[in-house]
C-alpha cells in the first residue's frame, strides 16, 4: 500500500464519498422503483433529511484538511499540523480560559476575555471552545456509523446469502457461528473485543461491526432461502445462467431494500453504543460521548456548568432523532410487509 | 420428542463450547498472557517478575494442545470454565466466583423490579396507541417513542441524577443499602431511568404485535358479532398477543442475572454490572472473560428452555 499521511487519506475519502453519492443519485434516478421511493421519502421526512444532510456536510467539511496557511499570531496550534476547514474556522477563538457562555470574564482570575463574546457556548475545562468540539463530533459519529456499517453489512451479506443460497455444510457452519455470536451478551462482547484489540477508532468500528452483523446475516439468509425457490431463479437456472451470476443479478438486487433499511436503522444504534463505550473509557477520541463523559462532573459545580453537556447532548440527540425518523420512513416506503401491516 | 430434546441439548453444548473457544482466541491469543501481565504490573518491570506473575496466575504454560498435550492453556481454560472453577482476578487476586455470587443479589434487586415496571408501563401505553391506530394519538405516541429512543442512556442517567437527585433532592444520587426498608430509596432513581430508557422501544414493539393481532380473522368475527372495541382489544388482541410478549420476557430473564452495566455503575449498586465495569477499568481480563462466559451460558440455557417449553405448550410445533 502507498503510505500517505492521514489527512491525505481523509481528503481522498471525501472525493470518493462525493463520487459514490453522485453515483447513487444517478442510479436512483434511473430506476422507477427507487425514484418513487426516494420521492415518497422526501415528501414524508423533509426536515429530518435536511438535518442529516447538515451533519454530513459538517462531517465532510471537517474531513478536508491541508497544512500551513496559519495566520501570524495564532497560538495553540502545532506548526505543520494539517488543519481541517472546521479547525480553520475556529482558529482565532482558541484561548486558555474556563469561561461561562457569553461571559465577559474568565472563570479563574477575573481578567477580561481576550475575545469577548467569541465563545458562543463557552469553553470546557481545558479552554477548548464547546461549539467547535460539538461540530468536530459530527465527523466522528458519521465515521463510527458509516465505517462500521461498511464492515458489518458486507460481512452479513457474504455469509447470509452464501448460507441461504448454497445451503448444506456451509449453512450449518454459518448458522453455528451466528448462534454462538448471538448468545454472547452484546455489550460485554463489544467491551472484550475492544480491550483485546486496543483502543483506536478502527478497532472500535471493527468491534461494533463484529457484534452487529449477526442480525442482518440472519435476515439476509432467510430472504435468500425464500428468493432461491422463486420461479424466475429456477428459470434463470434452467437457461443455464451461472451460479455467481444468479447470486449477483437475481438475488442481491432483491436484497437491496433490506440493505438500505438495515443501514439506516443500524446507524443510530451504533452511534449510541459508542457513547456508552466512551463513558467506559474505551470510546473514540473526540466523540460526543467523550464530551458528555468529560462534562459529567461539571454539573455539580457552583455555578453550574451546563453548556458542555448541553451542546454534546443536543448534537447527539439531533442526529439520532433525525436518522431514526428517516429510518422509520425508509422502512415504511421500502418494505411491503410493514405496508401491509398498516392496512 | 426425546430425540429432539437430546439434539437440542447437544446443540446447546456445542454452542457453549464455541463460545469458550471464541473467548480463548480473544483472551489468550489476541491478547497474550505477556500483555495481560504487563497491563497488571506496568511496562517497566523486569522479565523475571512477569514470569513470576504468570506462574502465579496459571498463565505460564503453552497455549495449544499440540505444543503440550497434558498441560496447555486451551484444555485448562475449558476444564476450569465448565467446572465453574474461575480462579482469581488478574487485578487484585480475589476469587472471582465469590465476587460473582456476592453480586447476583444486588443485580437482581434492580433488574427484576425494572422488568416488571417496564412491562407495567409499556403494555397499557401500547394498547392505548394500538387502540387509536391511524389517528393523531397513534402518530403522537409513535413520535414520542422515537423521541425517547433517540436520547442516549447517558443523558437520561445524568439528567435524572441532576434533576431528581441534586436539584429536587427526592432520592439519593447514588449508593446502595440492602436493608429492605432503605433499598427503595436507592433503587428509585435507577428504576425511573431504566423504565424511561426502554419504554420507547418496548411500546413500538408491543404496538406492532397488537396491530398484527388486530388484523386477524377472529377479531373481525368478534367485531361482526357486535363486541365493543375495548372488549376486542382486551379479550381478543391482548390475550393472543401475550404469546410473543411472554417469549420476549422469558428470553430476557437470563439477562436479569448479569445486571445492568450502565445503571449499576452510575448509581453505585454493587452488582455484576459494577463488577464488569471494575474489570474493564482495572484491566482485569480473567473477570471479564468469566462474565462474558456466564452471560452467554445463561442466555443459551434460557433459549433451550424456551424452545423446549414451546414444544410442550404449542401443539403446532413439530419436532423434526
Amino acid at each position: 500500500m502507498i503510505s500517505l499521511e492521514p489527512h491525505v487519506w481523509s481528503n481522498l475519502m471525501v472525493v470518493a464519498l462525493v463520487g459514490v453519492g453522485l453515483g447513487v443519485v444517478r442510479a436512483i434516478r434511473r430506476q422507477r422503483l427507487w425514484r418513487e421511493a426516494a420521492g415518497a421519502l422526501w415528501r414524508r421526512r423533509r426536515v429530518a433529511i435536511v438535518i442529516v444532510a447538515l451533519y454530513v456536510g459538517v462531517g465532510l467539511l471537517d474531513s478536508i484538511a491541508w497544512k500551513g496557511g496559519v495566520p501570524e499570531g495564532v497560538t495553540g496550534v502545532l506548526p505543520n499540523a494539517p488543519l481541517t476547514l472546521i479547525d480553520r474556522a475556529f482558529l482565532d477563538t482558541r484561548e486558555a480560559s474556563y469561561s461561562a457562555p457569553f461571559a465577559d470574564r474568565e472563570f479563574y482570575g477575573g481578567r477580561p476575555l481576550r475575545h469577548p463574546g467569541s465563545h458562543w457556548l463557552g469553553t470546557d475545562i481545558l479552554g477548548r471552545d464547546v461549539v467547535y468540539m460539538a461540530l468536530k463530533g459530527a465527523r466522528v459519529a458519521l465515521l463510527i456509523g458509516g465505517l462500521t456499517s461498511l464492515i458489518a453489512i458486507p460481512l452479513a451479506l457474504l455469509f447470509g446469502v452464501g448460507a441461504g443460497y448454497f445451503g448444506g455444510r456451509f449453512d450449518d457452519v454459518v448458522f453455528f457461528l451466528i448462534s454462538t455470536l448471538a448468545s454472547m451478551p452484546g455489550l460485554l462482547l463489544l467491551i472484550a473485543l475492544i480491550m483485546v484489540m486496543g483502543r483506536s477508532t478502527f478497532s472500535v468500528c471493527i468491534a461494533l461491526g463484529v457484534t452487529s452483523w449477526v442480525g442482518f446475516c440472519r435476515l439476509s439468509r432467510a430472504e435468500t432461502l425464500k428468493l432461491r425457490e422463486l420461479d424466475y431463479v429456477a428459470a434463470a437456472r434452467a437457461l443455464g445462467v451461472s451460479e455467481p451470476r444468479i447470486v449477483f443479478r437475481h438475488i442481491l438486487p432483491n436484497l437491496a431494500h433490506l440493505v438500505v433499511i438495515t443501514f439506516v436503522l443500524m446507524f443510530s444504534g451504533l452511534v449510541l453504543s459508542e457513547a456508552v463505550l466512551s463513558w467506559l473509557g474505551i470510546g473514540v477520541d473526540g466523540s460526543w460521548g467523550q464530551m458528555i463523559d468529560g462534562a459529567r462532573n461539571e454539573l455539580s459545580r457552583d455555578p453550574i456548568i451546563w453548556w458542555n453537556i448541553f451542546a454534546a447532548g443536543t448534537a447527539l440527540f439531533g442526529l439520532i432523532l433525525s436518522v431514526n425518523a428517516v429510518g422509520d420512513a425508509v422502512r415504511d416506503v421500502l418494505d411491503p410487509r410493514t405496508l401491509r401491516e398498516d392496512r | 420428542m426425546a430425540a429432539y430434546v437430546v439434539r437440542r441439548l447437544l446443540y446447546g453444548v456445542g454452542v457453549v463450547l464455541g463460545v469458550l473457544f471464541l473467548l480463548f482466541v480473544l483472551f489468550f491469543t489476541v491478547t497474550e498472557p505477556d500483555d495481560i501481565a504487563r497491563k497488571a504490573l506496568g511496562d517497566k518491570v523486569p522479565p523475571a517478575v512477569i514470569e513470576q506473575w504468570k506462574a502465579n496466575h496459571g498463565y505460564d504454560r503453552p497455549l495449544w494442545p499440540w505444543q503440550d498435550w497434558d498441560d496447555n492453556l486451551l484444555f485448562d481454560h475449558y476444564r476450569r470454565m465448565l467446572t465453574f472453577d474461575f480462579g482469581k482476578s488478574d487485578a487484585d487476586d480475589s476469587p472471582i466466583l465469590d465476587r460473582i455470587l456476592d453480586g447476583i443479589g444486588p443485580s437482581l434487586s434492580l433488574t427484576v423490579p425494572l422488568l416488571l415496571l417496564s412491562l407495567l408501563a409499556a403494555i397499557p401505553f401500547s394498547l392505548l396507541v394500538a387502540f387509536f391506530r391511524e389517528t393523531y394519538i397513534d402518530r403522537m405516541g409513535v413520535f414520542l417513542c422515537v423521541l425517547a429512543m433517540s436520547v442516549s442512556m447517558l443523558l437520561y442517567i445524568i439528567g435524572a441524577q441532576f434533576l431528581i437527585g441534586k436539584v429536587l433532592r427526592w432520592y439519593p444520587i447514588s449508593g446502595f443499602d440492602p436493608d429492605p426498608t432503605m433499598i427503595w430509596r436507592f433503587l428509585a432513581l435507577p428504576l425511573i431511568v431504566g423504565v424511561l430508557g426502554s419504554i420507547g422501544g418496548d411500546v413500538r414493539f408491543y404496538r406492532t404485535v397488537f396491530l398484527e393481532e388486530s388484523s386477524r380473522d377472529f377479531v373481525r368475527t368478534a367485531r361482526a358479532k357486535g363486541a365493543s372495541e375495548a372488549r376486542i382489544m382486551v379479550r381478543h388482541v391482548l390475550r393472543n398477543a401475550m404469546i410473543p410478549i411472554l417469549t420476549q420476557v422469558v428470553l430476557s430473564i437470563p439477562f436479569l442475572f448479569t445486571g445492568s452495566i450502565l445503571l449499576e455503575s452510575f448509581f453505585g449498586i454493587p452488582g455484576l454490572g459494577s463488577l464488569t465495569v471494575d474489570a474493564i477499568q482495572g484491566n482485569d481480563f480473567s473477570t471479564l472473560r468469566t462474565m462474558v462466559y456466564i452471560g452467554s451460558l445463561l442466555f443459551i440455557v434460557g433459549q433451550i428452555a424456551t424452545d423446549l417449553s414451546y414444544g410442550l405448550v404449542d401443539p403446532r410445533v413439530r419436532f423434526e
